[in-house]
Parts: C-alpha cells; structure tokens; sequence
C-alpha cells in the first residue's frame, strides 16, 4: 500500500500554547487508523491540523500528503486534494440549504459542473442510505439540526464528496445506538465505494465493528504514548488509557 | 493565488456610464423663483403645479437642514443642476428612442427584462420620461400606467393627482421635501381600478445622468378596493465627480382590502446622496408590503412609512443594506398604527465592510385608538471587519395597553469557525465569506423578482470581490 499521508514530528500550538509535541504518524492508501487517547490529549488539534484550521500555528515538522508537502496549505486547497474532516461540532449557516452547499462544494472539489438532475440522483441516494429525509436537503445547512442530524449531515457530505482521506472526529458521540449503527452503515458504503483512508477519532468501539482496524494509535499530553493493531482499541477499552501514559 | 483588491478598485462599469450632455441643457446651478417658473413653464404645469412649486421653494428656503443623521454637509445644494431636459420626449415604441439612452438602457438589460414579462417599463432617463410601454392587457384591464406630468393633463386624472399629489408627503415634511416639491420632475403615475388584480408586475428603472445633476421623480401609486398590483422599481447610477443627489418621493394610496407590493433595488454610484421620502397609506384590511435593497450611495437616509389608518390594516417591510468603504447608510421604516387590529411586521439585515457604516432605525407608534394591535420587529446585523460599524436606533411609541409589541435586534459578525468550515469543502475564503453573506441576505432575496435576486446575489459578490488581503 502506497503511503497517502504521512506526518513527521509535527509541533502545534494555539494562542501561543503548545499543543502538540512532535506527533509522527503515517496512513498508506485504503487503509483504517484509529485516534485514541483522553480527554485533552490533542486528538482533535491533530485532525484540525490535518485539515488546515487556521486555528493552530505548526511551529515544527511537516505534512505530506501524496508525496506533497502540505503543511502551508489552506483548507481548501487540502479538501480539493481529498481531505475531509467530520467534525465534531459543525457550525449552522442560515440561508445557506445543505443541497446548494453540497452542489458548490462537489463542483469545486471535482473542478466539475454537475448537472442538477445527477446531482439530485446522488444526493437522494446518499440520503436513503443514511435514513435521511428528503427534505432536509433543502433546509439551511446545520440549522436546527439536532446532533444526530448533524452527524448525519457531516457523513452526507463524505459520501457525497468522496475525498481520500475521511478524518471523522468523535462522528459517534452523543449518537444513540440507532443512529451510530446508521452512521457506520454510511462510512462503511464510503469505504466500500472509494476505498479511501480513514482515521477515526474515538472514545468506543460501536463505530469500529463493521470496519477492519488496521493501526491504532494513542495519543497522551500531545505526544503518540502507544502504537500498534486493531488489539489496542479492546485493550483500551477494557484497561483505561493509565498503563499507556505512565500512570 | 490570492487576488488583491480594495473596495474602490471594484469594477463598476456594468452600473457605472454616462454619456456627455451638451451644456445648454442645463438651466444652471442654484434655485431662484425664477429657475422654479421656468421650469415649471417648459413642463407646461397646470396653474396649481406652479403655485405648488413656489410654495414649495418658499418652504425650501425657510427649512432648515437635516442634523441628526449622517452628516450632509458636503452636499451643496445650490450647485447641483435640478433639472437636466432631454432632447427626446415621451416615446412608446422602442424603435423611436434616442441611440445613446438606448444603448444605456440596453446595457441595464431592460428590452431582454421585459420580454420576460414585464408588464410595462418607465424608464426615467435624467429627469424625463422617455420610454413607456405598457402592454395592451394591461392597459384593457383599466389600469393606468404613465408618467405624472403626461396624467396631470388628463383630465380623467387630474383631479385625482390634484387631491394626492404630496398629501402623504407635504413639502413641511422636511427640507428634501420641500425641494421636491419645489423641482420635482419624471415619475410614474398608476392607477388600479377597484377589484384588478394585476399578476404581472409593473417595472420601472431609474436613472441618473449629466454631471451635478439631481433627480427629483415622483412616483404616485393608488390602488382602489380589493385591488393588487406589485410594483419594482430599480435605480442605478453611472459614476461622476460631483457630489449628486436624488430627492425622489413615493406616495402610495391603499384602498380598502387592497394590497400592494412595493419592491426596490436600489444601487447608486458611490458619490450619490440618497435623500428619498417613501409613505403609504393602508386603509380598512388593506396591506402594504415593501421589499428594499440598499446599494450604493454616499449617503442615505431612507425610512419607508406606512400609515395604517383603517381596522386591520397590515404593513410589512423586508430590507437589507449593505454599507462599504466611505459609505454611510441610514436606513429603517416607520409604521405606524392609527386603527384597531392593525399589524406591521418589519424584517431588516444590514451588511457593513471596510469602514462601512449601517444604522438601522425604525420607529413604531401605536396610537391610542390602535386597540388590538400588533408590530414585531428584527434587525440583524453583519460586520464583516474590525473598522466597520453597525448602529440600531429603535424607536417605540405605544399609546395603548392593549397592544402587542416585540422588538429583536441581533448583531454579528462573521466567525472564522464557519469561514473554516466551508473552506474545509473546498470553498475559497472569499467564496465562503461571500456565500455566509448570501445566505445572511437570503430571506431578503427570496422576495424579490428571480432576476433581481439574481442581480442582488450579483452585487452581494462584486461587494466581496476583493474583501481579503
């Protein structure tokens, strides 16, 4: 497997505080990395950092992405080179409906005019997948959303987008049992679908029964603590964090 | 590849051009009696006009000027030409209009506009009426569509325009009024008959012309009973050096169960002092909406009223201003409930950038007889920067206790989370931005016309082009 993204010593900080301490890491092409670590450890910081969020300042190390050096990108030049985030909390726009944002988004990902007919097509067809209804295709993105809606309304998007690499940060918590299965049921299409990569942020293993976790890593006080197979998740979830952090 | 721009090097030339006007059609700068008897002779006014004018002037000269809003001071009156005539005169037929006024109309897209049913076009080129059509359906249903100097002369109207010309807008009303009063010139006329309902909107373009020229048109609108009329009126100005000025008035009569819809776009070059006065007049189950877009302009100051004067009037208004560099938009509506059972509903959105200023202001009076009344009203603001400003002025006056008033006033900015979050699908920073302030405007273009909204969303984007970097 060809080596997709790789992240080498990376040093992050925000509003002058480091958050990140030289995070390495690599994901080859088509394969599953699990984000495990606790509250505060900078989980999320990485996944922003991934994606480009003018938020955090990378003050060492780098990100390659497909051989290229990404690091000073912004974020829409790293989502038209396949990156998606999901995010944790996604914000509301209003007089913006989920349909023309995802035509707008689509078209400027594929650098592609999309027919509205076969837009509608695919659309209607990733919302059937994710039990979604129709209308809310049409309503102002993220508005009013409840939080399984929203999560809903992110894993559209990466069926819709269908970029390279989906980093889904915490796309399960707060979901019921329902919901999480619909959600899986969705990255599961996605992966099926494109064959991308995947690193999920997470606190449980529901999302990560019907995916074949490839590499997990562990990361503590913005530092990797621990690295290695699909074993490390149940490992985590049975034993805590302590014995990986130097508790 | 970042493209950096600043707001003045905005590419305005799709609103900006003029043609050269040949000196000897000014009548010269300043405003004597004498200016005002001329004018009045060449628009061959009845003799009541004419006293009307002078009247008027009198009042003019013994007003003193507007202080508690943005500052006018600039604006020399006295310098700017009140009225620039046209070579041509009223024209029906396309064909027959002058090449350049053509050309100017053409590039407003105004035959294309009306070939996609528009009812009927008054186009107010400078100060003349000088194409007007309105379609045979329309007309065969009674309603009159023309301009006011032209109906003044009929004698099926005139006694009409004799008993509502400037009675919602007496030339006491303020020092612009006056001066309307006093050099008022172009303008449109319509009548709808009792029980017409007209589905096609009438459409009528505005524009200003010639260097220091002002434009005073009047627009008289009266609707009689249980009739319907949407009536669109745009403006947009070509770019000049002098200060200019635009004095218009609207008055607009609702009769019993009537309703009228009023939209504008209103897009002046960015010189351009804004001073227009705008009143209806709502009677018995009556509805007055009013749809506004603000562009453009140095200066405004614009408050649309409504007087609803008989049980269960309603009025509503839906604007959005939007304020950029050396801009100072003061803008609103005033309603005003003088029956039982009355309600007004006012929904506004302003936008500032680049050291824009918006103020919003709004009155609201509920007269003690207003028993049984209804207002709400919801402001949100947008500031697109740190040097940019955004004010509210709310103004109640409640008079009884058997009302129903709320007020929501919102202002915001754009977050950086949102502008992250659109960019994170691949949207440009300027794309995201322009489409956050899109959708801030939406519930404004969702009332106007497919193609004004479309000529909104397009302003909205030459506004952003270039508001990063």
């Amino acid at each position: 497997m060809s080596e997709l993204l790789k992240i080498s010593d990376l040093y992050v900080s925000a509003e002058e505080k480091e958050l990140l301490h030289g995070v390495s890491l690599s994901i080859e092409s088509g394969s599953t990395h699990v984000l495990m670590g606790p509250n505060g450890a900078g989980k999320s910081t990485l996944g922003l950092t991934i994606m480009g969020s003018p938020e955090y300042t990378v003050s060492g190390g780098n990100i390659v992405f497909e051989g290229e050096d990404i690091t000073g990108e912004s974020a829409y030049e790293r989502a038209k080179r396949g990156i998606f985030l999901s995010f944790q909390d996604p914000v509301e726009i209003p007089g913006i409906t989920l349909s023309e944002f995802l035509r707008n988004s689509l078209e400027q990902i594929t650098g592609k005019h999309m027919k509205l007919w076969d837009f509608k097509k695919k659309l209607k067809a990733a919302m059937e997948i994710l039990n979604m209804d129709s209308s809310y295709a049409d309503r102002d993105l993220n508005v009013g959303f409840s939080g399984g809606e929203k999560k809903k309304s992110e894993i559209l998007q990466l069926l819709m987008l269908e970029p390279k690499l989906a980093i889904l940060d915490e796309t399960d918590s707060g979901l019921d049992v329902d919901a999480v299965k619909t959600v899986s049921k969705g990255i599961e299409e996605y992966k099926a679908r494109t064959g991308g990569s995947l690193l999920v942020i997470t606190h449980n293993t529901r999302i990560l029964e019907s995916l074949d976790v490839d590499r997990t890593h562990i990361l503590s006080a913005g530092k990797i603590a621990a690295q290695g197979g699909a074993e490390l998740v149940e490992d985590v979830l049975k034993n805590g964090f302590d014995k990986y952090i130097g508790k | 590849m970042k493209e950096k721009t600043t707001v003045a090097d905005i590419d305005r030339s799709r609103y900006d051009f003029r043609f050269e006007e040949d000196e000897n059609d000014f009548l010269g700068s300043g405003l004597t009696a004498q200016i005002v008897n001329e004018l009045s002779a060449e628009k061959n006014d009845p003799e009541w006009m004419r006293e009307f004018r002078l009247h008027s002037l009198d009042i003019y000269n013994k007003t003193k000027m507007v202080e508690w809003g943005p500052s006018i001071d600039e604006l020399d009156v006295d310098k700017i030409v009140t009225y620039i005539r046209q070579k041509s005169r009223m024209n029906t037929d396309w064909n027959d209009v002058p090449e350049d006024i053509k050309q100017t109309f053409e590039n407003l897209g105004i035959p294309q506009a009306e070939q996609e049913s528009l009812a009927g076009v008054g186009a107010q080129y400078d100060s003349e009426l000088v194409y007007h059509n309105v379609r045979k359906e329309v007309a065969q249903s009674g309603v009159v569509y023309t301009d006011l100097e032209s109906a003044m002369h009929d004698e099926r109207y005139a006694e009409m325009i004799k008993s509502h010309f400037m009675k919602l807008v007496p030339p006491t009303d303020h020092k612009f009024a006056a001066l309307h009063g006093a050099v008022w010139s172009g303008g449109s006329f319509v009548y709808v008959p009792k029980g017409v309902k007209l589905e096609i909107p009438l459409q009528s373009y505005f524009r200003l012309n010639a260097k220091g020229a002002g434009q005073f048109e009047h627009t008289l609108i009266i609707l009689e009973e249980d009739s319907y009329l949407h009536f669109i009126e745009g403006c947009s100005a070509p770019k000049y050096y002098e200060a200019g000025l635009h004095a218009g008035c609207v008055e607009l009569y609702v009769g019993k169960n009537a309703a009228l819809r009023y939209s504008t776009i209103e897009n002046w070059s960015k010189n351009m002092y804004n001073l227009n006065t705008k009143r209806a007049l709502v009677a018995e189950g009556g509805k007055i909406e009013w749809v506004s877009g603000s562009f453009g302009s140095h200066v405004s100051y614009l408050y649309p009223m409504s007087i609803l004067n008989g049980e269960g009037a309603r009025a509503e208004f839906t604007g959005i201003t939007f304020a950029g560099e050396g801009q100072n938009l003061d803008t609103g509506a005033k309603m005003i409930h003088n029956a039982p059972n009355t309600s007004s509903y006012m929904n506004t959105k302003s936008i500032s950038k680049s050291g824009g200023i918006s103020t919003f202001r709004s009155a609201v009076v509920v007269k003690e007889n207003a028993v049984g009344s209804k207002s709400s009203v919801s402001c949100e603001s947008l500031m697109l920067d740190g040097i940019s400003r955004s004010d509210t002025v709310p103004a109640m006056d409640i008079r009884t206790k058997y009302a129903d008033v709320g007020h929501e006033a919102k202002i915001g900015r754009i977050s950086d989370e949102t502008v992250f979050y659109l960019m994170s699908r691949g949207i440009s920073e300027q794309d995201a931005r322009a489409m956050i302030v899109r959708g801030f405007a939406d519930n404004v273009s969702k009332e106007l016309p497919l193609e004004y909204a479309m000529e909104m969303n397009n302003l909205i984007g030459l506004e952003m082009h270039g508001s990063i970097g």
